[in-house]
This record gives structure tokens, C-alpha cells and sequence, in this order.
């Protein structure tokens, strides 16, 4: 039964790098509901970033539709695409996440600057910034430091408070816990899930590791979703 | 927020800031410095003698008489004789007449022969005569009057002994006569404040026991018997003139350029300044295109660290892409970043400009007697200022259109 209202939605979307004809995606169906959690396993190289990319509306896609809250990226400006996505997407990547020499305040509340009504939202980031850090576990002193002082599990969990400031709709995360190690991941996780069952926020993770994969409401394989071509068509 | 982000960037790269910025504030300094020398340097020579239609001495060129006539700079490598100098004055045409016979020195100060004349007929500044702040104009054949530099510098007051010393820096000095100052010349700016002016018999007096720039042997005149002896000089440096009328200027001129007794030149003060203009002109333009140079130096400087960090803050730019900052804001924040850079490297250099002036007013005033004002920036500087600052928006634009570039094509995952 197709959801009425989902966060995301993917249609028959077709994207290839230019210049390299060895890659190719093809994304037959992908939805995600509102709240709902998300595992995307696949292989290094599958195309799992290029997916991300695409939903985020960094690149366009050469067929098909990307639908992020009801609103089709091809159908906005690249300007528009660019606010739209700080409006809708509190992203984590699996590493260099942060700007080293800001604080983490401004780290954290740098969406914010692009996004007006997350900032909204939001009644006093600093305030806001200083709670997040907490409910993720970092000690409240860290607000005022240079994030690049920070050690990296710590660092992925202020990106995660970025990711979560102002409540976007749709979290995605690129492999956020493949530089942590074992405990660190675990505690990173809970932290996470426990922040966007709060908010009924929709999160879609990337990994390649299949041990997450009972936290998770759904897992999808990039091999089911997505036919990916690797020879020189 | 975005401009602490920037403030943070470039605090973050301390180093190679902090140099790019060093070279933007000398440079600045540097060009603004020169500026500051050369419009004080042409201020003061306008302002140095007015009043005066013409100066007289041997025939040298106009701009070396005026030079040393009235700036004292260099020395004149002939004199003008006495007689030519009496034959001069008893011309119809000419109302006064002021001698001037220069060539001694009291310390790093030059001591000028003259008549009391001189503090009546020399004006400055559009027409200012000298006026005495302590003390009187020479009286007595040993009474010196100093300017305002001269008094300051050395400490000296009324009454104070001084010695004068043949020829300038030498060291041996006319220990034998006993001058003492009698009067203190108020500031004027001019090459006065930092002359020693004695009577011109006072000039004989010196050289009584001098043949050929020796000392006679064994001489030594006493100065009560110098007090009893005619002190008539053969000759004299220069003259300054003023004539009955404006319209004989031109004719008195050519009168004594073609003086037959003695090769001698007349000038007319503001002609020759204007050729001196001329000259200095050339190197005016020089000096400022050098030091614009130095300034655009600095910013291509500029350019190639924003250029070279360009690579490592990838990463930087895409977090800011991913974050949902659009390529242009990319692009902003480098050109702020320059900016932020220029308007520290230009208020550094303005600061600096002050600190040196305070520094070297002083030593610029004794050396090349040239009083460097201190005040507040010109709308000129400022402009200055502000031109460096757009320079640097504009010279920064070309690493910022390829960090958009890059940013367009990274979007928010770098590729390594
Ligand atoms: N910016 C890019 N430009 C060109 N090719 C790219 C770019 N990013 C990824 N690719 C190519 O796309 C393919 C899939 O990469 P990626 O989406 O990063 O896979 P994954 O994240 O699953 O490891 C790879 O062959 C990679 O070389
Ligand atoms: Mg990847």
C-alpha cells in the first residue's frame, strides 16, 4: 500500500557521473515515510553516496523524480534546491564533518543561517545548541570550543546535533559511525534514534555494515532498489 | 555569524594571515608615507618665501640658487662680489635689497650672514614676515639671532655663548669669537627655524684669521681689536630683491642676467620652484608608481594564499555546501575573507604610517629639514584606503570564482 504522504520519494531515477560511463544508477522505487527509520546497506562503491547526492539535490538527476517533502528538486532553482535542502535535511557524513577552526555553537547552528524556518524554529540557538549537546552526551563545556579540538566520536555527535537543530523533517546519514569504534558506535546510535523519536523525524542511514540492522524500523539493500551498472556500456 | 566564520577561518591559518597581512600594511604604509613626503616636502617648499620678486647670485642654475639661496640645500660653488651686490642696490628699479652670504656652520645648523633687513623683507606662508618670540634682532657685531629648531634642539636662550665652525661639518671652529644669541625666532616651517643668523660683518669677523679656508698660524685676532677693524665682505652668496613695481620684474631680470661685470643670475622664485616641480615631477611619478607597485605586490600575494589554501579547505567549502549555503555564498565568504584582510592589512598600514611619522617627524625635520604634519587622514588617503580594500575584493574574486567552481562540481562530498 503506497504511503500517502512520505518524506521521500524516489521514481525510476536514472543518474550517471559525467564523463565516467563505467558508473551508472538506476533507482526503480524508494519511499520513506514521516518518522520512519531506514538502513540502506550496500557495498563500497554500490552507489550509496550518489543516492544521498541525488536526495539531497546536489546533483539532478538525468530521469526520474526526487520528491523530498512533496516538492520535486527539478522543479526548483539551483538557488532554491540550495535552501530547500537546509529546510528539509539535517545530514551526517561518515567523516569531516565540521568546520575545524568555528566553535561547535556555530557549527551547530550553521544550518540555521541557510534554513529560515528551522531557524525559526529554533527560539535561542545557542540555547538550543547547548541542549542538543547534552541530551547527545558531550559535556557542557564543549559548546565554546573549537571543534576541531574535539575527538571524533565526538565530533559525529556534534555533527548529529547539527543534523537535529531546528527539526528538519529528514535525517541522512552517510556512514556516520564507520570512523567509531564498536562501543562508541552503540552509544552514538541510541543517542541518535532517541533524539529523532522525539522529533518523529525520518532517518536515512547509510552502511555497509549489516550488525545495525535490528535497530532499524526498515533495511533496504542497495541491490533492491537500485540497479547499478559497472561496465562500459 | 558568517563573519565570525570568516574572522575564525583566518584566525585558524594564523601564520600565512598574519604574513599576507604584514605585506598588505607595509605596503600600505609605504605608499601612504610617500605620499605624506610628498605633498609635505611640495607644501613647505611653496610656503617657504613669498614677498621676494627676485633672488640673485652667481650664475649657477635657477634651481640650484633657489635651492640653496632659500633651502639651504647644497652650496653655491661661486659667490657674487660686493661691488655687483651695491651696484645691484643702487638700481631705480629696486626698492630693497637683502644680502645673504652663507658657508659657516654652528653644530648641524647653518649660520647665515645678513642685514636686519632680512627679518622685515623675508616673508613665508603668503606673506608672514618673522617675528622674534625672545630677545631682540642682532644689535652687537657678536649677536646671533637663531630660529625656533635651532633653540629647541640645542637648548639654547638668550644669552647663550656660541661658537661658529668654518664651512659646514667641519670641525675646525672659529673658537676666537664669542657670539651669543640675542634673539629666538618664533616657528615657521621654513629653512629658517634652523638657521643661525648673524650680521654679515659678523660673516668677516669669523674670517679675519682665515686665508684659503686655513687658519694663518700663529694668528689669533682678539676680538676687541676685530670690533676696531672695517669688516667690509668681498662677497656674497645671494640676494633677495624687491622691486618698485611688479612690471620691472621681468626687465630687472634680464638687466642682471646680462650684467656685464660679473656673470649673474636672477630668478624669479615661483618660476623656479615650478621647474623645480618639474624635475621632482618625474620622480614624484616614479615614487608613486613604485610604491603603487609594492601595494599591488602585496595583493597578488594575497591572491596566491587564497589560491594555495584553496585544496586543503575544500572540505570547508562543502560542509558550507551541504549545510545549504549556495555556491555564491562560497564565493561571498572568500571575498569577505580578503576583505577582512585588506581593511586590517590597510588600518595596520594607516597605523604604522603614524607610528613612523611620530617616530621620524623629528629626524626627517633635522635631516632634510622637511616637518612632516601629523594629522588626521586626508579624504585622499582615505580614499587610498578604501581603494586597496576594493582592490583586494577584485583581486580575490579570481581565487573565489574557482573555489565556486570547485564547489559547484564537489557539491557537498569532496572526492579524494
Ligand atoms: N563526484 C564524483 N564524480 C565522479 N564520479 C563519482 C563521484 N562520486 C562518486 N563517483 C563514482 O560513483 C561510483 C559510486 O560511488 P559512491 O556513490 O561514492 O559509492 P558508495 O558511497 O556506495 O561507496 C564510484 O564508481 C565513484 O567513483
Ligand atoms: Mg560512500
Amino acid at each position: 500500500m503506497p504511503d500517502p504522504d512520505p518524506i521521500l520519494l524516489l521514481e525510476d531515477v536514472r543518474y550517471r557521473w559525467p564523463g565516467r560511463r563505467a558508473f551508472g544508477l538506476h533507482v526503480g522505487q524508494l519511499s520513506l515515510a514521516r518518522g520512519e527509520t531506514v538502513l540502506l546497506l550496500g557495498e563500497s562503491g554500490s552507489g550509496k553516496s550518489t543516492l544521498l547526492s541525488l536526495i539531497c539535490g546536489t546533483i539532478a538527476a538525468d530521469a526520474g523524480r526526487v520528491l523530498v517533502a512533496d516538492t520535486d528538486f527539478a522543479k526548483l532553482s539551483p538557488g532554491q534546491r540550495d535552501k530547500f535542502r537546509a529546510e528539509q535535511i539535517g545530514l551526517i557524513f561518515q567523516q569531516f564533518n565540521l568546520l575545524p577552526f568555528a566553535s561547535v555553537r556555530d557549527n551547530i547552528a550553521l544550518p540555521l543561517q541557510f534554513a529560515p524556518k528551522r531557524r525559526a524554529r529554533v527560539k535561542d540557538p545557542s540555547q538550543e545548541a547547548r541542549r542538543l549537546c547534552r541530551e547527545l552526551g558531550l559535556p557542557d563545556d564543549v559548546i565554546t570550543t573549537r571543534a576541531g579540538t574535539l575527538s571524533v566520536g565526538q565530533q559525529q555527535r556534534v555533527a548529529a546535533a547539527r543534523a537535529l537543530i531546528g527539526t528538519p523533517p529528514l535525517i541522512i546519514a552517510d556512514e556516520p559511525t564507520s570512523s567509531l569504534d564498536a562501543e562508541t558506535q552503540e552509544s552514538f546510535l541510541e543517542l541518535l534514534f532517541a533524539q529523532s523519536r522525539a522529533h518523529d523525524t525520518s532517518l536515512l542511514m547509510v552502511s555497509h555494515d549489516a550488525r545495525l540492522a535490528d535497530q532499524f524500523d526498515r533495511v533496504i539493500h542497495m541491490t533492491e532498489i537500485a540497479q547499478t551498472l559497472r561496465d562500459a556500456a | 555569524m558568517i563573519l565570525r566564520l570568516a574572522f575564525a577561518s583566518l584566525a585558524a591559518r594564523a601564520l600565512t594571515v598574519g604574513m599576507t597581512i604584514l605585506a598588505i600594511a607595509l605596503s600600505v604604509a609605504l605608499f601612504l608615507g610617500v605620499e605624506k613626503v610628498r605633498t609635505g616636502a611640495k607644501a613647505s617648499f611653496a610656503d617657504t618665501i613669498s614677498g621676494t620678486d627676485l633672488i640673485v647670485g652667481a650664475r649657477s642654475g635657477s634651481v640650484q640658487l633657489l635651492l640653496y639661496s632659500v633651502f639651504r640645500i647644497g652650496n653655491a660653488t661661486n659667490n657674487m662680489t660686493w661691488d655687483s651686490y651695491k651696484d645691484l642696490a643702487a638700481q631705480p628699479e629696486v626698492d630693497w635689497i637683502v644680502p645673504i652670504s652663507l658657508g659657516d656652520s654652528h653644530r648641524q645648523f647653518r649660520v647665515m650672514g645678513t642685514t636686519t633687513a632680512f627679518f622685515e623683507r623675508y616673508k613665508y606662508r603668503s606673506g608672514q614676515p618673522l617675528a622674534v618670540s625672545d630677545g631682540a634682532v642682532m644689535d652687537d657685531l657678536f649677536d646671533a639671532v637663531i630660529g625656533a629648531d635651532v633653540a629647541a634642539t640645542l637648548g639654547y636662550e638668550i644669552g647663550a655663548p656660541i661658537v661658529v665652525a668654518h664651512g659646514l661639518a667641519s670641525f675646525t671652529e672659529h673658537k676666537d669669537q664669542p657670539f651669543r644669541v640675542s634673539g629666538i625666532l618664533e616657528k615657521t616651517g621654513t629653512p629658517v627655524d634652523r638657521t643661525v643668523i648673524v650680521s654679515l660683518e659678523a660673516i668677516e669677523a669669523i674670517h679675519v684669521d682665515w686665508r684659503n679656508g686655513a687658519q694663518i698660524p700663529g694668528q689669533s685676532t682678539p676680538a676687541d681689536v676685530i670690533r676696531q677693524m672695517q669688516l667690509e665682505p668681498q662677497a656674497i652668496t645671494a640676494a633677495l630683491i624687491g622691486t618698485q613695481s611688479r612690471l620691472q620684474v621681468f626687465s630687472l631680470q634680464r638687466a642682471i642676467n646680462e650684467y656685464p661685470q660679473e656673470p649673474l643670475l636672477a630668478i624669479l622664485p615661483g618660476v623656479a620652484l615650478q621647474e623645480l616641480w618639474q624635475i621632482v615631477g618625474i620622480a614624484e611619478t616614479a615614487l608613486i608608481g613604485v610604491s603603487g607597485m609594492v601595494v599591488v605586490t602585496a595583493l597578488i600575494g594575497m591572491m596566491a594564499t587564497i589560491f594555495s589554501s584553496l585544496n586543503e579547505r575544500r572540505r570547508e567549502m562543502a560542509i558550507f555546501r551541504a549545510m545549504g549555503a549556495r555556491p555564491r555564498v562560497v564565493l561571498g565568504l572568500l571575498v569577505l575573507e580578503a576583505v577582512l584582510m585588506a581593511i586590517i592589512g590597510a588600518a595596520l598600514g594607516l597605523a604604522l604610517l603614524y607610528a613612523g611619522l611620530f617616530i621620524g617627524q623629528p629626524l626627517i625635520d633635522s635631516a632634510f629639514g622637511l616637518w612632516l604634519p601629523i594629522e588626521p587622514p586626508s579624504m585622499r588617503e582615505l580614499w587610498v584606503l578604501l581603494g586597496v580594500v576594493a582592490a583586494g575584493a577584485i583581486v580575490s574574486m579570481v581565487p573565489a570564482y574557482r573555489a565556486y567552481r570547485m564547489s559547484l562540481a564537489d557539491g557537498m562530498m569532496v572526492r579524494n
